[in-house]
């Protein structure tokens, strides 16, 4: 990598930065991981809550294969190693969200081993500034409720709707060294779970959040002692707490003094963080396997069908974009982020007539018109105004010739505001490109004779001019005149 | 393996169990009685034996994934102390 290394700037010197991410990422499932509730967001507090959700006693969990399915097909995404035996532990300790006392996890034996997830730096060429980020494990474990602090000055208040909902912890190796790396592999985690369908990664309702694990260390010196920043639910605090954390250890360690390994808290409203200190015992989980629960044995047609029901991924699609359908790399790359709008431009292209043809002009006209309307209305794209059937029609017309490039965007306008299709609009507002000589001819010489003395002045070698009697030409038809010929036939009658 | 009174008083503690001096003097030889009786399983060598999950050859049986529970609000905080608003309401607990 080229670029300049993040670096901090202490008194006695440069200082690295080490950071280490465990994403927690909330399984889409219709029920819960241990019983049959729904997962549903937004419902009435405590109606989506099963006995075994608050812990009555005798309740037994029930594993939910789909949770188990997604998580084997994250793993195979990221090509991770899948373990065939995992088990169930306890984490134990007591918190008002969790009426069990404790969380069922996977500690000793995960269902996902190490994998690797290829981050870029630069998205305008991801493949000039890569860099793979290795992934340790993702284990199944089960959510908390909510507490709610707000509502009663003396007592905080108990949601359990969340409780036991089915997260998948994703838990990197200490391999990135800036906030701009952590926030591109969050971001290509999110990309990834999404293609895969085994998460929405919507961070608002707190379907993702990360632990934030930074440490610093002089160039080349062993790794430095970690704090753990808990429940950081966005790309811009996740970059503000490692670059307050950084920070502050390293004037700690300047100042005389030795970092402790501790579980923080970001304060979102101050930017900083703080020490939990009542979580001082809080790492004390006495973890020991389920007795409720036998351990987890997959077989290999059950890894056979999770791999086969995997989408084209995002790497694979780019790389599909840039090579095979002639993309630029930024319009490939753009592209592929999101699930979303790779199945619109692909759509796109498969209702069009000629999908190899059109396909770098529709990449171009998706990243700037259509991305640019969308932005405009606030909207993402797939509530778009415009389907991309529509857009097929309209940017056959371009390629056809039938209007121009610039009436495309005028009939676009048109089309974002009623809903119809292009052709129909072309024909009702008579908007079709002129391409017939002998019409565009006729117009050339009455704009000739209109300006003889410009002819001449262009003739005695002001090439400038050649714009003007296109500009007039054009305005004389209406904008409806096929640039092209316009141009070809102007250079034959000026000489 | 034994404990001390500082140990006992640790796991009483993270076990959220309220003990009073007395009863963590009492309770010392008590758990190290217990670890002392469980602690003879140590004399059979396992090394090279896999741990056993149950009695009987049983494997891990799997949920459908429906919505087959929940809607039972009532059910779920009649034990509760104190309810408001659907909610159940608990000492202050905030960070």
């Amino acid at each position: 990598m080229t670029e300049s290394k993040y670096l901090i700037q202490g008194a006695t010197g440069d200082w690295e930065v080490v950071i280490g991410l465990e994403v927690h990422a909330q399984i889409t499932s219709n029920a819960k991981l241990f019983s049959g509730a729904s997962t549903e967001f937004g419902a009435e507090p405590n109606t989506q809550v099963s006995l075994v959700d608050a812990a009555m006693p005798g309740m037994l969990p029930t594993l939910n294969g789909e949770c188990v399915r997604q998580a084997v097909r994250t793993g195979l995404a990221i090509n991770a190693q899948i373990n065939k035996y995992s088990r169930f532990d306890r984490k134990n300790y007591f918190y008002a969200d969790l009426p069990q006392g404790y969380q069922i996890s996977q500690l000793y034996h995960p269902i996902v081993g190490e994998g690797v997830i290829q981050i870029s730096l630069d998205e305008k060429d991801p493949d000039a500034h890569g860099k793979a980020i290795g992934v340790e494990r993702i284990h199944i474990e089960q959510d908390a409720g909510k507490l709610m602090h707000d509502q009663h000055p003396t007592m905080s208040y108990v949601d359990l709707n969340r409780c036991g909902v089915a997260l998948m912890e994703i838990v990197s190796m200490p391999d990135m060294a800036s906030p701009k790396e952590a926030a591109a592999y969050v971001r290509k985690l999110r990309s990834i779970l999404r293609y895969v369908g085994s998460c929405d990664g919507n961070m608002e309702q707190g379907s993702m959040r990360a632990d934030v694990n930074v440490s610093v260390r002089k160039p080349g010196d062993e790794l430095g002692i970690r704090t753990e920043t808990k429940n950081v639910n966005s790309m811009r605090f996740i970059q503000q707490v490692i670059e307050y954390e950084a920070q502050r250890q390293v004037d700690v360690i300047e100042d005389g003094g030795t970092i402790v390994q501790e579980t923080r808290l970001f304060d979102t409203d101050k930017g900083v963080t703080r020490s939990m200190r009542s979580k001082e015992d809080a790492h004390d989980y006495r973890y020991f396997p389920d007795p409720d629960l036998l351990p987890l044995e997959l077989e290999d047609d059950f890894i056979f069908d999770c791999k086969a029901s995997l989408p084209e991924l995002p790497d694979e699609k780019r790389a599909r974009y840039k090579n095979v359908l002639g993309l630029s790399a930024y319009n490939a790359a753009v592209l592929t982020a999101e699930h979303e709008t790779a199945r619109w431009f692909e759509e796109l292209l498969e209702t069009s007539e000629a999908p190899e043809k059109i396909a770098s002009t529709a990449a171009n006209w998706l990243t700037s018109e259509l991305f640019g309307a969308l932005n405009k209305m606030g909207v993402g794209i797939e509530e778009s105004p415009v389907s991309p059937a529509q857009a097929a029609e309209l940017l056959g017309l371009v390629a056809d010739g039938t209007i121009s490039g610039k009436i495309a965007k005028q009939v676009f306008e048109i089309m974002l505001e009623s809903g119809e299709g292009a052709a129909k609009i072309v024909e009702e507002q008579g908007l079709k490109q002129e391409s017939d000589t002998g019409a565009i001819e006729k117009v050339i010489a009455d704009v000739m004779a209109a300006n003889e003395d410009k002819v001449s002045e262009y003739r005695g070698g002001k090439d400038k001019l050649f714009g003007f009697f296109v500009g007039q030409t054009m305005k004389a038809m209406q904008g409806k005149a096929n640039p092209q010929v316009v141009n070809e036939l102007l250079k034959k009658v000026l000489g | 393996m034994s404990v001390d009174k500082e140990t006992v008083k640790k796991i009483a503690n993270l076990s959220r169990i309220a003990i009073s001096e007395s009863e963590a003097d009492a309770l010392v030889p008590e758990l190290n009685n217990i670890l002392g009786w469980v602690e003879q399983l140590s004399e059979v060598d396992t090394k090279d034996v896999e741990p056993m999950t149950a009695v009987i050859a049983n494997k891990l049986r799997l949920r459908a994934d429906e919505v087959t529970d929940g809607s039972k609000r009532d059910k779920i905080l009649a034990n509760a102390p104190v309810e408001e608003h659907g909610f159940f309401a608990v000492p202050k607990v905030i960070e």
